[in-house]
């Protein structure tokens, strides 16, 4: 076996070209000016200290109220999905979580486009409400429809890890809970809910971290005029061009997501420690 | 455990896969439509698929997301189960490092790793077009194959190899007669997977593309500025494939098992 | 014992290092062709190791190993006329029985008939007729380690190694297919180097038994010898039970001990020097205390299936006994000895 060491060496190259150097080519972007030529670069910090501009505040800010939202709608109905499926017998948790999951598996673009024939002024919903006489309204290019979009493509990421704790979970545990004398309220809340926390802050994460930075479905849904932090970078880089600033935002995305998965890990691992 | 009521569970899972399925399947119902309505099912026709086949330009961009996704699985399934292989003899160190550079492209928003690339194939002088495309999709699809081929090389018991070295084989003939064979369920799950996210991919072929080259995630993009029926007949078609493709990985391994262990029945007799 | 011819493996000086750790250290040894040679010794003391180098899984970090007086220590293991019956068979998966046992010859591409022909030779001589279409993940261990053995013979080997291979089967089956494996050499006629900890299938299969301790060779030696003749206080406490007692050699054929002297048969040691005497507990012969020098009190007596074990408490130290005789609990014995059953051993320095 000893002869198949050096397989990976190709993937050693690889990775250092293809992964390391663009993630250092976006740290270095993001610390000077310049344009987007390498030639006349000038070290500064003016990228980072534009994201303090209230412009960009209030994108920020959006984008965190927009992703907390979708993700405690995601909480709240993948919980009672991924509650209910695992009371079911196990060949039909099967299938029912692989309904679950083919959505996931289907374009985002294509499933949001969906999306819009439904919610659009002449769509689907509308000619239906105004067929019962409450009136058209307008659902699309709102927080509404971004939100209903985010949802809908995110759900599934919060059901399946839930599930699985559900699933893989000790059922005479509930049991003795029961045998204890404990009612069920209280032996959701003390025994079932508390051990599905690993899955809980598994799915919080991913949800959270999908739809802070996704700009499509903002872009389809909420139109033009809905920036959040993903359409920021994009208008950077697609028609802006200010490649620095777009790099600085950028930057501070990945930073800190890759701290927020650091450290539910590390929740995640001291949790497991207990055990 | 006590049973649980089944009445509002079932309602509730109905209300669920509503909110998921109800805007495909309207979708896939008017993509049957004889008039451009998005409202009104006016009469079944094939109208729209007419209109897509005779459209070069989507009909371009289908071949480049099929071309571009048999590729970039095809490179990325070798690229990753060769090196899943070696990383199970590399030192700790050296390991860990690198597991840890393969997750970062899953872990990294999209977007991220898509400027990454555009900043980096710029400065390259790359011309962006297909081939960056498709180095993009090798990059972002091995990760996956690696992390779903590397637990079933973990699992694979060494003394099988030294056999088959034992019996004659080279290291080479080993690798393809025994080693392969032992981890194929996580090489085709890892394919599946690679195939999949390249087929769906927009963000990051939506970065580092150019010259023109489009595939169907980018074209769907610039065309939602006008509801176009075509689109719904396009969406209809990439659904049926994923469909396929998700019962040929599923379904194939479900037929396997079962034979297997309805023999396993047998013997027992 | 079957007539051994030429020495056919030949390790010379052989260490072996895994990082800090010294597993081999100094391995001289010569294995001939037709032998049945065991390498025995508790887990971890060098003798898979040993395997290994012999199969090419590991290079030797020093030394020599030779195959026909060639050289062979950097040979890849596809390249050595040398197969191996794994510990836990390591059967493909994948492939039926017939499959796994063609799988060297269809590297080599021997012909297809050829093929069939020494398949279904070597699964007849494994008493495995008809199982050719056979999954193996569904055969019972003992068959498991049958195909595993054909799949090696059917190469041809010069040498078979075989790394404990018994040791996934229960008792019965093990001994079964120890007779079995005896059969099989004796029918095939080449070397078999075999790994295993436990010494009673050491004994019962070899022609040649290589005691192994701490990355050593402690006695190399036929299982009679290695039995009755231990060396040195290792050999003679891993191989059977014993008491083993340090005294002097008065001369040649009297030792004492425990304050006595006894009449021996071992010759060629120092006067007075320190020795090891090693007395099986089936060789110590109970008798009225007033016919023996040594005497004590029985002390324990426990019911063993065929005999009784006894701990004899003497002034100096207890005793283990193995009779078939009645003896109760706190009775005053003596104990005798034949001159045979005395076997004396240089001292080991720990």
């Amino acid at each position: 076996m000893r002869h198949f060491k050096s397989l990976i060496r190709p993937y050693l190259v690889w990775s250092f070209l293809l992964i390391i150097i663009p993630l250092l080519l976006i740290v270095l972007y993001s610390v000077t000016t310049g344009g987007n030529s390498l030639l006349n670069i000038q070290f500064t910090l003016d990228n980072f200290k534009k994201i303090a501009d209230p412009i960009y505040r209030q994108v920020f800010l959006r984008s965190l109220k927009i992703g907390l939202i979708t993700t405690l709608i995601c909480l709240l109905l993948g919980y009672t999905l991924a509650y209910v499926i695992s009371g079911f017998r196990e060949r039909t948790q099967t299938t029912l979580i692989l309904f679950v999951t083919i959505p996931m598996w289907i374009n985002t673009l294509l499933r949001t486009y969906a999306w819009i024939s439904l919610l659009s002024d002449n769509g689907v919903i509308n000619s239906f409400l105004n067929r019962l006489g409450i009136g058209r309204m307008s659902i699309m290019y709102t927080d509404f429809a971004v939100i209903l979009g985010m949802v809908c493509d995110l759900l599934p990421f919060m059901v399946i890890p839930i599930h699985t704790a559900l699933a893989k979970m000790d059922k005479s545990l509930i049991e003795a809970s029961y045998d204890l004398g404990a009612n069920r309220r209280q032996t959701f809340w003390k025994v079932t809910f508390k051990l599905s926390i690993p899955g809980v802050i598994n799915g919080l994460t991913m949800v959270f971290l999908l739809s802070i930075s996704t700009f499509v479905i903002p872009k389809l849904l909420g139109g033009g005029q809905y920036v959040l932090i993903g359409n920021l970078i994009e208008k950077q880089f697609i028609s802006v061009g200010d490649w620095n600033f777009g790099s600085a935002i950028s930057l501070i995305l990945a930073v800190a997501i890759l701290i927020m998965i650091w450290a539910t890990k590390k929740i995640d691992t001291s949790e497991g420690g207990e055990r | 455990m006590k049973k649980r009521k089944k009445g509002f569970p079932i309602l509730y899972i109905v209300l669920c896969f509503l909110f998921f399925y109800v805007p495909i399947l309207v979708m896939m119902v008017f993509s049957f439509n004889s008039s451009r309505s998005l409202t009104r099912f006016e009469g079944f026709s094939l109208h729209w698929y007419e209109q897509l086949l005779a459209d070069s330009e989507i009909m371009g961009a289908v071949s480049v997301s099929v071309s571009i996704a048999a590729l970039a699985t095809i490179i990325s399934t070798v690229l990753g189960t060769l090196t899943a292989i070696g990383l199970s003899k590399t030192r700790r160190v050296l390991k860990e490092w690198l597991l840890n550079v393969n997750n970062l492209p899953i872990m990294n928003p999209d977007i991220v790793t898509a400027i990454g690339l555009m900043i980096l194939f710029s400065s390259m002088k790359f011309d962006k077009g297909y081939m960056t495309m498709l180095l993009s999709h090798v990059l972002f699809c091995t990760p996956y194959v690696i992390t779903s081929v590397y637990p079933k090389v973990r699992q694979f018991d060494d003394s099988l190899a030294n056999a088959a070295m034992d019996l004659g084989a080279s290291p080479f003939q080993t690798l393809i007669k025994v080693i392969v064979p032992c981890i194929k369920p996580g090489i085709f799950a890892g394919m599946l997977l690679a195939f999949t996210m390249s087929f769906d991919d927009f963000v990051v072929s939506y970065f580092v593309t150019g010259n023109g080259v489009q595939n169907i995630s980018i074209i769907v993009y610039n065309m939602t500025k006008r509801t176009n029926p075509t689109i719904n007949a396009l969406s209809t078609i990439v659904i049926v494939v994923i469909l396929v493709a998700l019962l040929i990985g599923n379904v194939v391994p479900m037929l396997a098992n079962k034979k297997k262990n309805g023999r396993l029945k047998e013997e027992e007799r | 014992m079957a007539d051994m011819g030429d020495c056919i493996i030949e390790l010379r000086g052989i260490t072996k290092n895994f990082d800090d750790q010294q597993v081999l250290r100094g391995i001289d040894l010569n294995i001939y062709e037709n032998q049945f040679l065991t390498l025995l010794g508790p887990s971890g003391c060098g003798k898979t190791t040993i395997l290994r180098i012999i199969a090419g899984f590991e290079e030797p970090s020093k030394g020599e190993l030779l195959f026909n007086g060639i050289d062979i220590a950097k040979v890849p293991p596809y390249k050595r006329e040398i197969n191996t019956v794994f510990q836990k068979y390591a059967l493909f998966p994948f492939l039926n029985v017939y499959d796994n046992v063609a799988f060297g010859l269809n590297i080599k591409k021997v012909d297809k008939s050829v093929i069939h022909q020494k398949v279904q030779k070597m699964l007849s001589l494994v008493g495995l007729d008809g199982f050719e279409k056979r999954d193996v993940t569904l055969l019972s261990g003992g068959q498991q380690q049958r195909v595993a053995i054909a799949r090696a013979l059917v190469n041809e080997p010069k040498v078979l190694l075989l790394d404990e291979p018994l040791s996934a089967l229960d008792a019965k089956l093990r001994k079964e297919m120890q007779g079995e494996l005896k059969k099989i050499q004796q029918e095939v006629g080449i070397t078999f180097i075999f790994v295993t900890h436990d010494q009673e299938e050491a004994l019962s299969m070899s022609d040649t038994v290589v005691v192994m301790n701490d990355g050593k060779i402690q006695q190399i030696g036929t299982p009679v010898d290695i039995y009755n003749e231990p060396e040195n206080r290792f050999v003679a406490d891993f191989i059977g039970e014993s008491n083993i007692i340090e005294g002097n050699m008065i001369r040649d054929c009297l030792v004492k001990f425990d304050g006595y002297e006894f009449e021996c048969v071992d010759k060629g040691f120092k006067e007075n020097e320190e020795i090891e005497v090693v007395l099986r507990p089936e060789d110590i012969e109970i008798v009225a205390p007033e016919q023996a020098n040594l005497v004590g009190e029985i002390i324990s007596s426990v019911f063993k299936g065929v005999h009784y074990e006894l701990i004899v408490k003497t002034a100096q130290r207890e005793y283990k006994i193995h009779t078939t005789d009645i003896h109760e609990v706190g009775k005053k014995v003596g104990m005798v000895l034949d001159k045979e059953d005395i076997h004396v051993m240089y001292k080991m320095d720990y």
